[in-house]
């Protein structure tokens, strides 16, 4: 089987700091990826450099057959890649349906041609808001929502986007317990449906009960990538993240 | 609330805008014409500077530049090979359009502050330009000596009154692409710019691109607002055609008005251009950027969103 995303041997550095060492990654259809490492080991920059927020300086970035290097953010989205942000970034002037209504205009409509509608705009914003549960609340602005809110309409902007990999980064950090078992059940959910998710996240119970493989990133390299249980007793991993 | 098709806002815009004519006829007082003839730049202009400092977010100071662009492009045309003033339109809008792209393509990487700091340097080097250009007057000026009347298909209107009309369907016309703009998948995208471009991004928006076109059209708009000019003054020079009161006056009206609809530039310039035309006349025309300033104060303090905001603010507490 060939992966969904091949990320070849790439690097990345701010001045004089490198935060990408040479990280090779792959990731199958439909599997269930936990990306962890501790803070400041380049999680997010290597989200970045598959996302196209940030370009890799070397090696390069492959997905569903097709070399994204060089390519913007939003022609990466187009072509299948989807992102939440660790912080959630929702346009603040729009109301909820709206929000959901870019995604839906700028890639589902350009890769597929026009949606029929305005109607099924409509329709499609509210299934999506349906899915997260905040359907009741189509109407309101971001600012009116919690925190796990903001959270579940981060991913379904991503969702909205008809994404094969779908990123989630921290998508629970500051979250409750029962928060959490929340946006893992939706994880879930999105992965029975055919979607490669990559999950990056602190909270180790939340990455055990997700992940089918498990990766850890230290300073820029990865140190560790296999079945979870094997790597969190990798002594490696173990250093890393307690001490020796 | 009842949706409005394009066709039908066009119409009635244009109603409205005869009416307006037929008004100013009726009443026969050149004055008329000229004072209103700047407050309908005024709805270009600051239309025009909406569709990238309102829609996207990013602060345009060099309004000045595209105005003056336009009205120099006229006058060189004047010299090179007179044309009628509505071809003149046209190539300023052309030039100043390019001008703007290529803003756009020089700028876009700054964000905010850095960008209008960059704007106001555009503004500066062309007025240099300008003012070292012997062919277009230099730092003298150009007169353009204006024709009492203009005879058109058997009729003789005054020629004010043809600037006049000239300048109202400017008018129309930008009202009518930015609120086209604002309904259509551009007005979405041109909001996600301005809320946040690293989201936009994520959700496929090509922000680049759109930052372009909206430079682009602001451009166009702000440069069509200036070719008349020349033959409204007749005597053009940088001081006047770069003169602050574009620059401000571009940014204060949307300001004021509310800067996330085609209502609020309208709105602003009406109330502000009347305003200053009011003190031009009673008081000294050096008092206008005094009451600029003061309501630009009053507006930032009392209503941050402007007129429209402070109207949809009311309007949604009183939804349950």
């Amino acid at each position: 089987m060939t992966a969904l995303l091949h990320v070849d041997n790439i690097s990345k550095r701010f001045g004089g700091f490198i935060a990408l060492d040479g990280i090779d990654l792959e990731v199958q259809p439909g599997e269930r990826l936990g990306l962890i490492g501790p803070n400041g080991s380049g999680k997010s920059t290597l989200v970045n450099c598959i996302c196209g927020t940030l370009q890799n300086e070397g090696g390069a970035v492959r997905f569903d057959g097709q070399v994204m290097d060089g390519l913007a953010a939003h022609q990466r989205t187009h072509r299948g890649v989807a992102r939440s942000f660790q912080l959630p970034r929702p346009f603040h002037s729009m109301s909820l349906a709206d929000n959901l209504r870019i995604p839906l205009l700028y890639t589902v409509h350009a890769r597929l041609g026009p949606l029929r509608s305005a109607g099924d705009l409509d329709a499609r914003c509210l299934e999506l808001l349906d899915m997260v549960g905040l359907v009741k609340k189509a109407r309101q602005m971001p600012r009116d929502l919690t925190q796990v809110e903001m959270r579940k309409l981060e991913l379904a902007r991503a969702m909205a986007a008809e994404p094969k990999l779908l990123i989630a980064d921290e998508s629970m950090a500051g979250l409750s317990h029962s928060e959490i078992e929340d946006i893992l059940a939706l994880l879930v959910q999105l992965n029975e449906r055919g979607i490669t998710i990559i999950l990056i996240e602190h909270i180790m119970s939340a990455v055990m009960s997700f992940s089918q493989r498990l990766a850890v990133l230290v300073s820029g390299k990865k140190i560790a990538d296999g079945k979870p249980e094997d790597v969190v007793r990798d002594p490696e991993v173990v250093r890393a993240y307690l001490g020796q | 609330m009842t949706e409005v098709n394009t066709a039908k806002f066009a119409l009635i815009v244009i109603a409205i805008g005869a009416a307006v004519m037929a008004f100013a006829h009726w009443f026969n007082v050149d004055y008329l014409f000229f004072a209103s003839y700047t407050i309908l730049q005024f709805i270009v202009l600051s239309t025009a500077w909406n569709i990238l400092g309102g829609y996207c977010g990013y602060v345009n100071f060099g309004s000045a530049a595209f105005f003056a662009m336009g009205a120099y492009s006229s006058v060189f045309m004047h010299k090179f090979y007179p044309l009628p003033i509505p071809v003149l339109i046209v190539i300023s809008a052309i030039v100043t359009g390019v001008a703007g792209l290529g803003m756009g393509y020089l700028t876009l990487r700054l964000r905010g502050s850095f960008f209008a700091i960059a704007t106001l340097a555009l503004a500066v080097v062309l007025q240099t330009l300008v003012v070292n250009w012997e062919y277009v007057g230099g730092s003298r000026g150009a007169y353009i000596i204006r024709p009492e009347s203009l005879a058109f298909a058997g009729i003789t209107i005054n020629y004010i009154e043809y600037l006049f009309a000239l300048m109202l369907l400017l008018a129309v016309l930008a009202l009518v692409t930015a609120r086209v703009i604002e309904r259509s998948q551009l007005g979405f995208g041109f909001a996600t710019i301005r809320d946040d471009e690293l989201a936009a991004e994520a959700c496929g928006v090509p922000t680049l691109r759109l930052k372009l076109i909206a430079t682009t059209l602001s451009g166009a708009f702000m440069g069509m607002a200036g070719a008349p000019f020349p033959y409204y003054i007749g005597y053009l020079q940088p001081q006047s055609a770069f003169g602050l009161e574009y620059a401000v006056n571009s940014i204060a009206m949307p300001m004021i008005g509310g800067t996330t609809s085609w209502v609020g530039p309208l709105v602003g310039a009406i109330l502000l251009g009347s305003a200053q035309q009011y003190a031009t006349v009673t008081i000294s025309s050096a008092v206008n950027l005094l009451i600029v300033g003061l309501m630009l104060v009053a507006f930032v303090i009392i209503a941050p969103n402007g007129l429209i905001g402070l109207v949809q603010e009311r309007l949604r507490r009183r939804q349950p």
